[in-house]
């Protein structure tokens, strides 16, 4: 593999990984639609005798639409939902100039519009960026991070959020989000009906006993997987608008102080819940930071050492 | 023989639409570099419509530096009037270097550096230049961005076709500071 150092490189390295795990979450999806299609019995000899029943498609349209809706509704309201749940309020220029600053003048470097800035009234430290697109986004601080942060680690934060912000992280996570409701639902769908049996003993050919056996264990698994690549997305992101953050300020050391001061400090953000915690800086859980690797699958966030590490592959280097 | 034709005629249709494609972004990597340009040029207009109160500001309590002065209102016609992104570059290059001396000069006066009016335009001047900074690294970032696809195999090609040029970095090149030094 090419060395992989400079910011330009780290970039590009995780806009690859992105689409690989996006291309491989569609493969998977489309497998377990198929094999839970296949469980309800469509496309089996016995089947299509049977005109007008509903079918496995029609189970797995609805799902489709179902959780197309669903987070349709969150991700084009993104802004005022998790601004609402976070108790997050709007700022303007004069109520805290330098942070607008900062902002405003990041905002020029990365070519987006000034999103609206918000304050959390808490003292923990942290800050997160959301909305559906670059004029409908809205970046939010903790009163906590702005008052123990310096210029240079703030504006390493900022840009951090910004370029979540030009990375279309929103519409990213809400892609992966359809993905992983869809086959929640179907596989959801699927074991109701295996519950109430009526699937069950008058398809009593071979093949389809085969297929209902792997249909039950892809329902099962089928959703915890979803549920891994959907977190694995979200580091990817990280490490992402880490890099794109440098290449906005030029300077990883001050992100990466900035990461070691927000980690270093053990308070919990209160408003911040399992719905809302892959949006922030660094996960405003804390405490709860797995460091196995088998649970740090199941991390929003990469490891902070890990984060600071790639930072200081970048320094000097950009 | 039907089976070649469609062959043949799915080939071409793929090339028109890959040059239409390749055009369409040259075209739009070329207009995101103006309108960038366009952006540093804002900020730099701000900027030297500061500099004529800062000048008044700072005479009012030392009125015998003129040659500073003269420097810094020179400094600001250069800016003016250059035309290209390493004209202009050279141009805001100088303009810090004179107003850096007009800070000196300010640094002997207690009563200039206490008076608010000068502590706000000071302010606004550092945040102006944050902002050239920043809107010249956007613009940078853009012209990379077209010269890479100039560059590159294919888009190289089509670019060669339509005769699209190379922009400049807005960066102060050794030539072009020379020749703004013999107008001065």
């Amino acid at each position: 593999m090419a060395t992989v150092n400079t910011a330009w490189d780290h970039v590009g390295s995780n806009v690859f990984k992105t689409w690989l795990i996006m291309l491989i979450f569609s493969l998977f999806t489309v497998a377990v639609i198929y094999i839970i299609a296949r469980g309800f019995g469509y496309g089996s000899p016995r089947f299509a005798g049977e005109a007008g029943e509903i079918g496995g498609l029609g189970i797995v349209g609805f799902s489709l639409i179902m959780a197309g809706i669903m987070n349709f509704v969150s991700y084009f309201w993104s802004d005022k939902i998790v601004l609402g749940v976070s108790g997050a309020k709007p700022i303007k220029k004069v109520d805290n100039p330098e942070v607008y600053r900062i902002v405003e003048n990041l905002c020029i470097a990365a070519g987006l519009p000034i999103p609206k800035i918000y304050i959390i009234d808490d003292t923990a430290t942290n800050a997160f960026a959301t909305g559906r697109d670059p004029k409908h986004a809205a970046i939010a601080y903790t009163k906590g991070i702005l008052q123990k942060l310096n210029k240079q680690e703030l504006e390493g934060v900022t840009a951090h959020e910004l370029s979540h912000v030009g990375n279309r992280d929103t519409l990213v996570m809400a892609v992966v989000s359809v993905l992983v409701g869809t086959i929640a639902l179907l596989s959801d769908f699927f074991m109701r009906s295996m519950w109430y049996g009526s699937h069950g003993g008058d398809r009593d050919s071979k093949g389809n006993t085969m297929f209902m056996v792997i249909a039950i264990v892809a329902a099962i698994l089928a959703p915890i997987i979803a549920t891994l690549i959907q977190l694995a997305v979200s580091r990817r992101r990280e490490f992402l608008a880490d890099a794109s953050g440098v290449l906005l300020t030029r300077y990883p050391q001050g992100l990466a102080n900035a990461l070691l001061k927000i980690s270093s400090d053990r308070e919990a953000l209160e408003v911040a819940n399992r719905g809302t915690a892959h949006l922030y800086i660094v996960n405003p859980l804390k405490g709860k930071e797995a460091k196995q690797w088998l649970a740090g699958l199941f991390n929003t966030h990469p490891p902070i050492e890990t984060r600071i590490k790639a930072l200081q592959e970048m320094e000097g280097k950009i | 023989m039907m089976s070649l034709n469609i062959i043949v005629i799915a080939v071409i249709i793929i090339i028109v639409l890959w040059l239409l494609f390749t055009y369409n972004s040259l075209i739009t990597l070329r207009n995101r570099v103006r309108e960038a340009w366009s952006q540093i040029d804002v900020q730099l207009k701000r900027r030297s419509s500061l500099i004529p109160n800062l000048v008044e500001a700072v005479k009012g309590y030392a009125k015998h530096e003129r040659a500073v002065f003269n420097e810094v209102t020179k400094a600001r016609t250069t800016l003016v009037n250059a035309k290209t992104p390493p004209q202009k570059a050279v141009a805001n290059d100088m303009l810090t270097g004179a107003l850096k001396s007009l800070f000196a000069v300010a640094e002997a006066y207690p009563n200039l550096r206490a008076s608010e009016n000068f502590k706000q335009l000071q302010e606004e001047l550092s945040d102006t230049e944050t902002k050239v900074a920043a809107s010249r690294q956007f613009y940078n970032t853009n012209v990379l961005d077209l010269n890479n696809s100039l560059e590159t195999v294919p888009s190289a090609w089509i670019a060669n076709m339509f005769s699209f040029t190379k922009e400049d970095f807005f960066k102060a090149s050794e030539e072009e500071k020379k020749d703004i030094e013999v107008k001065f």
